[in-house]
C-alpha cells in the first residue's frame, strides 16, 4: 500500500506541476486582460506538435528551446491581431473568440499533422530509471519534468516580484493608465505577457507530448481541467493556481490509486442492494471510475460556496 | 399597422416552413429540415440565455439532452403501455424536464452572470456529460437509448411512420415555441432580462432582483431547450450522451453567435446556416470543420453582431432609400472577395489531397507539381490585393450612405 | 476614382477567369444531376455500396484506411475486370459518421435518399447498435427498400445475440469468441499466474472484463485476477497512476480492449514505467499505433484477430497486398475481412442475380467461402455471425514481410486456431425474419 501511496504522490506532483505550467500562463493573461483564454490548452498542443516536428530533424533538445518560442510568437500575434480587436466588443466576445480559436487550432493541427497519434519520443539521454522503489521504476524523464516546472515557477515568481519588468507588469495590471502616462507602452506589455503565457503553455506541451501522447485531442483533454484550476485557485491568483494545480493533480492520482467505492461505503453502513436495483450504477460506483470528473465536482462546489475561489480577491 | 405587419411576418414564417417539403422532398431533404427545426428551437433558447439575459453558457446542451432522454424514456413507456398519450405531446415532456433541471440548477448558478456563470455552466455540463456515461441504466452508456414513435395512439389516423409527418409536427412545435419565445421578449420579465444584462446594478435600483430576473430567463431557456430535445427524440427515436456533452453546447453557441446575438431572428439564421454546412458541406470536403472554425473566427472578428447584425446594419440605409448607392461598391469588393474565398479553398484542398489528380470546380489540378500551387496562390494574392485596394471606396460609400441629415432622421421616425 | 477604375479592370480580368470556369462548373452540375436521375433507368447502373465510418475527427485514420481497402478491393477484384452481374460496376460511396451514433443516423438517411442498400460499417459498437436499430425500423416501415448492414468490425456480441437481425451480418469474430481463444492461450502459458484487466468504461470494455474473468475462472482457476479497472473513454491524460497499480498488484499480464489513443497511451505508460509484462489486446496495430510503439513494444504486445498478417499463406493474397501497397503507399491492408465481406456479397449477388438485400441475405446464410488467403469462412444462418480461423500475433520486426505503418514492425502470428474450434453456440438470438 505504501508503494502505491508514494508513487501516487509522485505522479500527482508531475501532473500537478504540468497543470500549473498551463495555469500560470492562463492566470497571468486573465489578471492582465480579464479574459479567460479558452485556447490556452491549444497552445500547449501546438507546443507538442512543433516540438515533434523539430525533434524529427534536430532532436528533442532543439525542440524544447524553439517550439515554445514559436508558440509564444503565435500567441503574441493572436493577441495583437485577434484579441485586441474583439476587446472593444466586451468580455463575452473575447471569451467566444478564444473558444473559436481553440476549435480552429484543433482543426488546423489535424490539417497539418493529420488525425493520428504522433510518435513523439522522449530523449534517449533521459531514458533510464531515476530510481527504483519497491520494484517500481521512476523514469528520469518525469524527474526532469518536475525539475523544469519548479525552475520555471521560481524564475517566474522572481521576475514578477523582484525585477523591474515584473514591477511594471504588476503596475500595468492594476493601473494601466498611470503606467501608460509614465511612458511605458502598455499594449506592448500586454502582448508580451500574452506571448510569454502561451510560450509557457508551449513548454508544457513540449514536455508532456512524449508522456501523454501527441494527438489532436490532447488540448480538449487538458483544456477544461486547466480552466477549472484557474477558477478554483481564484481568478488572477498565481499562488492560488499553484495550490489548485497540485491539489487537483494529487486528488486525481489518489482517486485512481484507491480501490474505494460505494460498495465499501455501503458495507460500512451495512446496507445491501441486489444487482438489478434500478440505481445499481450508483451503488457500484468506485473512486477510480469518477476520478476524471472530480475536478468539475470541486469546481461547482467551490463556485457555489466560495465564488472567488481559494485565493481569489477580485470579482468580476 | 405594425400589428398587421408583424403578423404578416409570422404567417410568412409558418407558410415558409410548411411549404419547404413541397420543393425538396427527398428523404435527405426532409431529414435536413427536421434537423433545422430542432436546431432553430435550440438556438433560440440559447439566445434567450445569452443574447437576452447576458448569461454565457458552456453547458446548455444539458437541458436539451435531459429533455431528450426523458422524451425517449416516455416513448419506451408508451411502447410498453405504461403510459398512453399521443406522441405529439412528447416535446412537452422534454420541455418539462428541461424546466425542472433548470429550476434546480438555476438556484445556485444564477447568482452571478459573466465568468462565474460561464464556469458553473461548464462544470455542470462536464459533470452531467460524464455521469451520463457512468449511469448506464438511465442513459444507456455510449450506445444511448432508443424508442419507437409508432406505438402511441394514432393522431387523426397518422401513425408517424414517415419523417415527413414528423416534420409537420415539428413545424407546429417550432412555430409555437418561436411565438412564445418572441412573446417572452415582450413581457416585463423579458424586458428586465435585457436591463439586467446591460446593467444589473441599475436594475436593482429600480427594485428588481437581478438574480430573480436571471433565474426566470434561465428557466425559460431550459424549458425551450427541453422542447428541442423532445423534438430530437421524436425525429431520431434515440438519444445518446453526445447530445448533452460539451460539443453540443459549443455548437449551439456557434450557431447563435454566427447568426447574431441579440436579434431575435439571428439564431434562426445561424441554426439554418450551420445545419446546412453540417449536412451539405461535409459531403464535399473533409475539412468542413476547418472552414467552420475560420468562418466563426471571422464572424467574431468582423461581424460581432453576426449575420443578422450585418443585415440590420443596412436597415437605416434601406429606410432612406440609399441602398442603391451601395450595390456597386459592394460588388467591387465582393467579386474579389468571392474569388479570394474560392481560390483559398482550392489552395487548402489542393495541399490536403493525397491524390495526384484533383478536381475542383470542374477544373483538373495536378497536386504533384508546384505549378498549380503557384497559379492558385497568385489568384489568392491578386484577389487579396484587389480587396485591400477596394476597401477604402467601400468604406467611403458606406459612410456617405449613412450620412443622414436631420430631415431624413425625422422623416424616418415619423 | 482612379483606383476604382484600376480595380475594375482587375476585376474584369478576374471575372473573365471566373467566366471561363462557370460553364464547366455548370456542366458538371448538370451531369451529376443527370447521373442521379438516370441511375434508376439505365440497366448498367453501378451497384452502390456505402462505407460509413469516421472519415474526419479523432478516429479518421482508421476510417479512411478502411475506405481505401474497400475501394481498392472493389476496383482490383471487380471493376477492373468488367464489373459484376454482367457488367455493372461497384461504386463505393463514403459516408462520414464521425464515430457518432447521431451522425450515423443522418448519414443513414443520406444513404437511403441515394437508393443505397448496402452499408459497410465497422468502428464502434455503439454506432453499430444505433445503425442496427435504425435499419430495422426503416426496413419494417419501408418494405421493398430494405438496407443491409455489413458489419465488418464491430464486435459487441449483442449484435448477433439479443439484438440479432436478419439485415445485419457480421464478418468479424465477436468479443466473446476472441476472448475464448485469448484465454485459452493465456491459460496454456504456465508463466502467467495473475492478470490485470483494464478497459474503457463502456459496453465493449465491460464485455471484455466480464468474459475474461469468467473464462479464466473456468480454464485456470489458479490465475488470480489482480485487478479489474475501468477508466473513462478518452478522458485519461496520463495512465501512469494506473500502471502504478498494475505494478503494485504484481500482475504477470494485462488484458485490455482499449483502442485508439487510449491504447497507445496505456501501452506507452506501461513501457515507460519499465513494466515488462505482456499486453493482450484487440486493437494495438496499424494506423499509427505500430509506428508509435516501435521498438519499445517488441514482443510485448499480442493481438487476437482473423487472417494472418505474417506469414501470408497464399501468393494470391500477397499479390493483393503488394498491389494495394503500390496504390496506397501510406496505408496497409489492416482488415482483410472488408475484402471477405465484399467478395461474399458479390458471390451472393451473382448466385441470385439480384441486388435486393433480401435475396442476397438469404444466399449469404450458411454460405461457405474460401478467401484469397485460402481461409475457409462460414456465415452461420441462425445469427449471421461469421466463423473462420483466429490467430494470436505478436508485435515484432522479425519475420515480418508485410510491415505496418512502413515502420519495419508488424504482426507475426504465433498461435492459430482452426474454424471448428472457434464456433460458439447460438446464444439468445431469436431472429425475426421478414416475410416475402
Amino acid at each position: 500500500m505504501l508503494e502505491v501511496f508514494i508513487f501516487a504522490t509522485l505522479n500527482g506532483l508531475v501532473t500537478g506541476l504540468l497543470l500549473f505550467m498551463l495555469a500560470s500562463g492562463l492566470t497571468l493573461i486573465f489578471s492582465m486582460m480579464g479574459v479567460l483564454n479558452f485556447a490556452h490548452a491549444s497552445f500547449y498542443m501546438l507546443g507538442a506538435y512543433f516540438a515533434y516536428s523539430i525533434s524529427l530533424h534536430f532532436g528533442f533538445w532543439t525542440g524544447l528551446i524553439f517550439a515554445p518560442i514559436i508558440v509564444g510568437v503565435l500567441g503574441a500575434l493572436v493577441e495583437r491581431y485577434g484579441l485586441r480587436r474583439v476587446h472593444q466588443h466586451g468580455h463575452v466576445a473575447e471569451l467566444v473568440f478564444t473558444f473559436g480559436l481553440a476549435f480552429l487550432i484543433e482543426e488546423a493541427v489535424q490539417f497539418f499533422w493529420g488525425a493520428d497519434t504522433k510518435n513523439y519520443q522522449s530523449p534517449d539521454l533521459l531514458d533510464f530509471p531515476l530510481f527504483t522503489l519497491f520494484g517500481q521504476e521512476f523514469p528520469a524523464y518525469r524527474g526532469f519534468m518536475i525539475g523544469i516546472s519548479i525552475t520555471i515557477f521560481i524564475s517566474l515568481y522572481y521576475v514578477l516580484t523582484k525585477s523591474r519588468i515584473g514591477i511594471i507588469i504588476q503596475a500595468a495590471l492594476t493601473h494601466p493608465h498611470t503606467v501608460s502616462n509614465l511612458g511605458h507602452n502598455v499594449p506592448l506589455i500586454f502582448m508580451g505577457v500574452f506571448g510569454v503565457g502561451t510560450a509557457l503553455a508551449g513548454v508544457a506541451g513540449v514536455m508532456a507530448g512524449p508522456v501523454l501522447t501527441t494527438f489532436p485531442g490532447m488540448a480538449v483533454v487538458l483544456g477544461s481541467i486547466v480552466f477549472v484550476i484557474v477558477v478554483i485557485g481564484g481568478l488572477g491568483s498565481l499562488a492560488g493556481a499553484f495550490i489548485a494545480s497540485i491539489l487537483i493533480g494529487l486528488l486525481q492520482s489518489y482517486a485512481i490509486a484507491s480501490d474505494l467505492g460505494m460498495p465499501d461505503l455501503l458495507n460500512i453502513l451495512g446496507i445491501e442492494f441486489s444487482r438489478d436495483h434500478p440505481l445499481t450504477d450508483l451503488w457500484t460506483l468506485t473512486l477510480p471510475q469518477i476520478a476524471p470528473i472530480l475536478p468539475f465536482l470541486l469546481l461547482v462546489l467551490v463556485l457555489i460556496f466560495r465564488p472567488t475561489g481559494l485565493m481569489g480577491k477580485r470579482e468580476q | 399597422m405594425t400589428v398587421i405587419k408583424k403578423s404578416t411576418v409570422w404567417i410568412c414564417y409558418l407558410l415558409g416552413l410548411l411549404a419547404l417539403p413541397q420543393f425538396f422532398d427527398s428523404v435527405l431533404a426532409i431529414s435536413i429540415f427536421n434537423q433545422m427545426a430542432i436546431a432553430i428551437v435550440f438556438a433560440l433558447s440559447y439566445n434567450m440565455l445569452l443574447g437576452q439575459g447576458g448569461m454565457l453558457s458552456f453547458g446548455h446542451a444539458v437541458y436539451f439532452g435531459l429533455g431528450g432522454f426523458l422524451a425517449v424514456h416516455a416513448l419506451v413507456m408508451i411502447e410498453f403501455e405504461i403510459l398512453s398519450f399521443s406522441i405529439i405531446w412528447i416535446p412537452l415532456v422534454g420541455g418539462f424536464i428541461g424546466l425542472l433541471a433548470a429550476l434546480f440548477i438555476g438556484t445556485f448558478s444564477t447568482h452571478k452572470a459573466g465568468t462565474v456563470f460561464a464556469m458553473i455552466s461548464l462544470g455542470i455540463g462536464e459533470l452531467i456529460a460524464a455521469s451520463s456515461l457512468i449511469f448506464v441504466s438511465f442513459f444507456g452508456g455510449e450506445a444511448g437509448i432508443s424508442g419507437d414513435r409508432t406505438f402511441g395512439p394514432p393522431f387523426f389516423g397518422i401513425e408517424w411512420f414517415q419523417n415527413l409527418e414528423i416534420y409537420y409536427l415539428a413545424v407546429a412545435w417550432v412555430f409555437i415555441a418561436t411565438l412564445f419565445m418572441y412573446f417572452f421578449t415582450l413581457t416585463p420579465a423579458g424586458k428586465m432580462a435585457n436591463a439586467v444584462r446591460d446593467n444589473p446594478e441599475r436594475a436593482e435600483f429600480i427594485g428588481y432582483s437581478a438574480r430573480r430576473v436571471r433565474y426566470i430567463t434561465f428557466c425559460a431557456a431550459g424549458f425551450f431547450a427541453g422542447i428541442a430535445g423532445g423534438l430530437f427524440a421524436l425525429n431520431y427515436e434515440f438519444i445518446t450522451e453526445e447530445n448533452l456533452n460539451a460539443a453540443t453546447s459549443g455548437r449551439v453557441l456557434l450557431s447563435a453567435y454566427i447568426g447574431g446575438l441579440g436579434y431575435f431572428i439571428g439564431p434562426i439564421i445561424g441554426a439554418v446556416v450551420l445545419t446546412l454546412m453540417n449536412s451539405l458541406l461535409s459531403n464535399y470536403s473533409d475539412l468542413w470543420m476547418l472552414y467552420l472554425g475560420i468562418m466563426f473566427l471571422l464572424t467574431v472578428l468582423f461581424l460581432p453582431r453576426g449575420f443578422a447584425g450585418f443585415i440590420m446594419m443596412h436597415q437605416m440605409v434601406w429606410a432612406h432609400g440609399k441602398i442603391k448607392s451601395l450595390v456597386l461598391p459592394y460588388l467591387i469588393t465582393g467579386v474579389p472577395s468571392f474569388i479570394f474565398v474560392i481560390a483559398s479553398v482550392g489552395l487548402i484542398e489542393l495541399s490536403h489531397t493525397d491524390e495526384a489528380e484533383f478536381y475542383y470546380l470542374g477544373l483538373n489540378f495536378d497536386s504533384t507539381t508546384a505549378i498549380d500551387f503557384i497559379l492558385i496562390s497568385i489568384a489568392v494574392l491578386a484577389a487579396l490585393f484587389c480587396i485591400r485596394k477596394s476597401l477604402p471606396q467601400l468604406r467611403a460609400a458606406w459612410e456617405s450612405a449613412n450620412e443622414i441629415s436631420d430631415d431624413d432622421e425625422k422623416e424616418a421616425q415619423s | 476614382m482612379l483606383s476604382a477604375d484600376d480595380n475594375n479592370s482587375k476585376n474584369y480580368r478576374e471575372n473573365k477567369k471566373l467566366a471561363m470556369r462557370t460553364p464547366q462548373i455548370f456542366r458538371y452540375f448538370v451531369l451529376s444531376i443527370l447521373l442521379v436521375f438516370s441511375s434508376y433507368t439505365l440497366s448498367q447502373e453501378p451497384v452502390r455500396i456505402a462505407f460509413m465510418d469516421p472519415l474526419t475527427g479523432a478516429f479518421a485514420s482508421i476510417g479512411n484506411s478502411g475506405l481505401k481497402q474497400l475501394q481498392f478491393a472493389a476496383d482490383y477484384l471487380y471493376n477492373s475486370k468488367g464489373g459484376i452481374l454482367g457488367g455493372r460496376m461497384i461504386e463505393i460511396v463514403p459516408l462520414d459518421n464521425k464515430q457518432s451514433p447521431t451522425e450515423s443516423q443522418l448519414q443513414f438517411r443520406r444513404a437511403v435518399s441515394g437508393g443505397i442498400q448496402y452499408i459497410f460499417q465497422g468502428n464502434g459498437s455503439a454506432v453499430a447498435n444505433a445503425l442496427n436499430d435504425a435499419i430495422n425500423r426503416h426496413n419494417r416501415r419501408n418494405p421493398g427498400q430494405e438496407v443491409m448492414q455489413v458489419n465488418y468490425s464491430a464486435v459487441d456480441p449483442i449484435l448477433t445475440e439479443e439484438n440479432c437481425s436478419f439485415w445485419h451480418f457480421r464478418w468479424d469474430a465477436h468479443a466473446n469468441m476472441k476472448l475464448n481463444i485469448l484465454t485459452d492461450y493465456i491459460a496454456a502459458n504456465e508463466g502467467i499466474n495473475s492478470v490485470y484487466i483494464i478497459g474503457q468504461d463502456y459496453s465493449f470494455g465491460q464485455v471484455v472484463s466480464d468474459t475474461s474473468i469468467e473464462l479464466l475462472r473456468q480454464k485456470r482457476p489458479d490465475i488470480k485476477i489482480a485487478g479489474n479497472e475501468f477508466h473513462p473513454i478518452g478522458q485519461v491524460k496520463d495512465f501512469t497512476p494506473y500502471v502504478t497499480k498494475i505494478v503494485a498488484s504484481g500482475a504477470d499480464a494485462v488484458i485490455t480492449g482499449n483502442y485508439g489513443a487510449d491504447m497507445v497511451s496505456l501501452a506507452r505508460s506501461i513501457i515507460d514505467n519499465g513494466l515488462d509484462i505482456p499486453i493482450y489486446t484487440f486493437y494495438a496495430a496499424y494506423d499509427g499505433i505500430t509506428a508509435t510503439l516501435g521498438e519499445d513494444g517488441k514482443d510485448r504486445i499480442r493481438l487476437i484477430h482473423n487472417e494472418t498478417s505474417n506469414p501470408i499463406p497464399t501468393e494470391q493474397r500477397k499479390e493483393f497486398y503488394r498491389a494495394f501497397k503500390a496504390a496506397n503507399p501510406n496505408n496497409d491492408v489492416t482488415q482483410p475481412r472488408i475484402t471477405n465481406a465484399l467478395m461474399m456479397i458479390v458471390q451472393a449477388m451473382e448466385e441470385t442475380q439480384s441486388t435486393d438485400p433480401y435475396d442476397v441475405g438469404l444466399a449469404l446464410e450458411d454460405m461457405r467461402f474460401t478467401t484469397i488467403g485460402g481461409d475457409e469462412v462460414w456465415m452461420r444462418g441462425e445469427d449471421h455471425q461469421v466463423f473462420q480461423s483466429l490467430h494470436i500475433s505478436v508485435h515484432t520486426d522479425e519475420g515480418v514481410e508485410f510491415d505496418a505503418d512502413n515502420s519495419g514492425f508488424g504482426l507475426y502470428t504465433e498461435y492459430s486456431v482452426p474454424l471448428e474450434e472457434t464456433i460458439v453456440p447460438v446464444n439468445e438470438c431469436r431472429m425475426r425474419r421478414p416475410r416475402r
